[in-house]
């Protein structure tokens, strides 16, 4: 098989062209995933680019990205595959008189008749796919055993047609925003990656690369700020999607450096619970004590 | 390399480290894909294929820098730098002679700085973020001040402690705050002090990691990788004890515990939606059938009613066991939506209720502390009496359990030889849906010295060890 990527460096470089900016544990899984043909399992806090991740090489890669959103509740017809009712009864009514018995029974359960789901779809695409299983932890344990089959071996096997195989194989991205313990057997079967907050210095290259013709000195102070109210005991963190909207609203208000006001008069967009904002708010006009 | 990586794999299993066979292998297959020279590569593919749990990434750390410090020139995967830091010595040295004039134009060598100019470096390297000189300086201050001899049976933490208290990384921090202030010429805004303070603050943290990375390396140079393995052996987040916790692991434990509530009340959620069907609801199933003529066709169940019980917490909050008080109060309350009504009530030789500090606030925390300040628990001396503490509470809330609640007494039961006043729970129990007992101490501790337990354990539905999170968590899971 065909490696997708020749090194570390070469991963992190295309990202970069892709506007993701992966760090060297990101890049490295990314780069062992498709020497090992195994998934990647995402882990990490909300918002900290998860989903972009298998977005970004879906696109550095040129590929279809096949979604895949978990819900509880999801099922084998709704992820895998499905038969088409209605058509195979249009068939057999079709043709009550002219075939025998046991041609109809073949024909009615052959490709023609198969509706393909995400994850079927995936392994039996012709064109290069990223299959991507977002949110993997709200499905419940026994529905996760769906997944297994094909994350490791790459192939669906259907009781009525046998057992499709991956013509090639697909990046696979799941993510999981660990509200649940995900069972050994589906982490056995990936590689994991956990995705934290990023460091001060990456988290500003991201805001110059995602918000157009944001000033140096401004990407600066808003990543020194986010990383000091990170450090706060919140409910919820600032993500870095927040991070974002945050850059684009000093960019909108059309200020180019920020003083305590600005910042406490614009927390709402960082921060989502009234009593976080209160803290951070009283964190940072006190500042030292 | 096969020896090495099987002997890494036994040390994160000793660890606590779930490592499976697959694993292994995967692990043996991806080092083969990446170059070993590369140092982080290499981390980073050990622990995508064998860590698959967030929490337990900071254990692999501290294995791998174990493993493969020492044994890395061997393998060339070694730091390599060698030559750079000495490079970067003489570069420091040269500045450093041209800014102080020709005073010491021919020392030369880093062993001869004195300490006040190694303290004036480091500032200059924390100033400007200088990873390189950090480094470097975390080298040669370990040299320099740790005092470290080859065969000594002392703990990395004594090293640790001897090299920090030389360099006095806290006046360090105001000097660095100064000298900011200074360089922006008169006072900084708050906001921007703010910053700045973090900033330093991270540096310095860095700097320290660096100092402790250092004296590790000498460390299992000493004595060898499976010995210093051992005694850096750390306990997982899930596993570590409330009472014997340091301030880190507390911190660690703080941060782990929100995750795992959210967990918990998921999972909770989700039993409650599922539950099985009820029994047979007789009369339903009937009345159903007489639409087949008689026949019960369609037996009809009864809609399963979980139970939401009423919580009453009673929590020793004395010295040692405030910890695991202060825990299973944050844990509760996390998941209160799981209780119907749940209040608490903290002693040590008084009892005050403190259900009205977790009314109408979001931040458990907040509560916890004001619980910790503001509640009236002291009657006499501040010394744990378990005896008196029940009298009252008996007197002043025994009406109030009733038998939807259930009661939940928190602590050791060292009672320092005051009277036990048992019957309260005996009567508590007569009144109540279920009585517990948790207590953080391991179960061989219990009835000794002045632990009475057993005495209070003998009227409870049950008497629990708990004394880590894991603990903790599948308690309450079956309490709710």
């Amino acid at each position: 098989m065909e490696h997708r990527f020749s090194s570390v460096q070469q991963v992190r470089d295309s990202l970069k062209h892709v506007n993701y900016l992966a760090d060297d544990g990101i890049a490295g899984v990314a780069f062992l995933a498709d020497r090992l043909a195994k998934p990647i399992l995402v882990e990490g806090p909300a918002g900290t680019g998860k989903t972009q991740l298998a977005k970004s090489v879906a696109e550095m890669l040129g590929a279809r990205l096949i979604r895949l959103q978990c819900y509880e509740g999801l099922d084998e017809s709704k992820a895998l595959y499905e038969w088409n009712y209605k058509k195979q009864l249009l068939r057999i009514q079709a043709d009550r008189n002219s075939d025998s018995w046991s041609e109809v029974h073949d024909d009615i359960f052959s490709r023609e008749f198969l509706l393909t789901r995400p994850l079927l779809e995936a392994i039996s695409a012709p064109d290069p796919v990223v299959l991507l299983i977002d949110e993997v932890d709200r499905v419940e344990v026994e529905t996760e055993a769906l997944l297994l089959e094909i994350l490791s071996e790459y192939q669906v096997s259907i009781p009525e047609l046998g057992t499709i195989t991956a013509t090639q194989i697909p990046m696979v991205f799941l993510t999981s925003n660990n509200t649940r313990e995900l069972s050994e057997a589906l982490k056995r079967r990936c590689l994991y990656l956990h995705v934290d907050y990023p460091s001060m210095e990456r988290e500003k290259e991201i805001v110059l690369a995602k918000v157009p013709d944001i000033t140096e000195n401004l990407a600066d102070q808003v990543a020194r700020i986010v990383r000091s109210i990170r450090q706060l005991d919140l409910k919820k963190a600032p993500s870095v999607s927040e991070t974002l909207d945050w850059a684009r609203t000093m960019m909108l208000l059309n200020i180019d450096s920020i003083d305590a006001q600005t910042a406490k008069e614009t927390l709402h967009v960082l921060l989502k619970y009234q009593s976080d904002i209160t803290k951070a708010a009283k964190e940072l006009s006190v500042g030292l004590t | 390399m096969l020896d090495l990586l099987s002997g890494f794999v036994q040390e994160l299993r000793n660890a606590g480290l779930p490592v499976s066979l697959t694993e292994n292998l995967d692990a043996m297959e991806a080092v083969r894909h990446i170059p070993l020279e590369d140092r982080d590569a290499f981390k980073y593919a050990l622990g995508a294929t064998m860590v698959k749990n967030s929490a337990h990434w900071r254990s692999f750390e501290t294995v791998f820098e174990v493993y493969f410090s020492m044994r890395g020139p061997e393998y060339k995967i070694g730091e390599g730098t060698e030559d750079e830091l000495e490079q970067m010595w003489r570069e420091m040295q040269e500045q450093l002679e041209q800014q102080q004039g020709e005073g010491k134009g021919s020392s030369g060598g880093m062993d001869s700085l004195t300490p006040e100019e190694i303290a004036q470096m480091l500032m200059k390297a924390l100033m400007n973020g200088d990873q390189g000189l950090m480094r470097a300086l975390a080298k040669q201050s370990v040299q320099r001040f740790a005092g470290m001899e080859p065969g000594r049976p002392v703990g990395g933490t004594y090293y640790l402690y001897r090299t920090l208290r030389n360099l006095d990384l806290d006046n360090m921090l105001q000097k660095l705050m100064e000298a900011s202030r200074q360089e922006v010429g008169g006072e900084l805004t708050a906001l921007e002090e703010r910053l700045e303070k973090d900033e330093y603050e991270s540096r310095i943290d860095q700097f320290k990691k660096e100092i402790e990375a250092e004296i590790r390396r000498r460390l299992v140079a000493d004595r060898g990788a499976e010995a210093m393995a051992k005694t850096l052996r750390k306990p997982l987040p899930e596993d570590v004890e409330f009472m014997h916790a340091s301030r880190d692991e507390m911190q660690a434990l703080k941060k782990s515990l929100y995750p795992l509530t959210r967990k918990l009340a998921a999972r909770l959620a989700r039993k409650r939606r599922h539950g099985r069907k009820g029994p047979l609801d007789f009369r339903n199933t009937v009345r159903h059938s007489l639409s087949y003529g008689g026949t019960p066709a369609e037996p009809k169940f009864k809609q399963p009613r979980p139970s939401k019980p009423e919580l009453m917490v009673v929590a020793d909050i004395s010295g040692s066991v405030a910890a695991f008080a202060r825990f299973t109060l944050m844990l509760v309350y996390a998941i209160q939506g799981q209780f119907s009504k749940v209040r608490s009530f903290v002693f040590i030789d008084g009892i005050d209720e403190v259900t009205e500090f977790f009314k109408g606030t979001d931040d458990i925390s907040e509560a916890i502390h004001r619980v910790n300040t503001e509640a009236d628990v002291v009657w006499v001396d501040g010394h744990s009496d378990y005896g008196h503490a029940f009298e009252v509470f008996w007197d002043k809330y025994g009406k109030d359990v009733g038998p939807k609640t259930t009661v939940l007494f928190l602590g050791d039961a060292r009672n320092n030889y005051h009277a036990s006043q048992a019957w309260v729970i005996k009567e508590v129990r007569a009144k109540a849906r279920r009585v517990y007992w948790l207590n953080p101490e391991p179960k061989s501790y219990w009835n000794t010295g002045d632990s009475i337990v057993g005495e209070y354990a003998t009227h409870t539905d049950g008497a629990y060890e708990c004394r880590n999170l894991r603990q903790l968590e599948a308690f309450v899971e079956k309490l709710a």
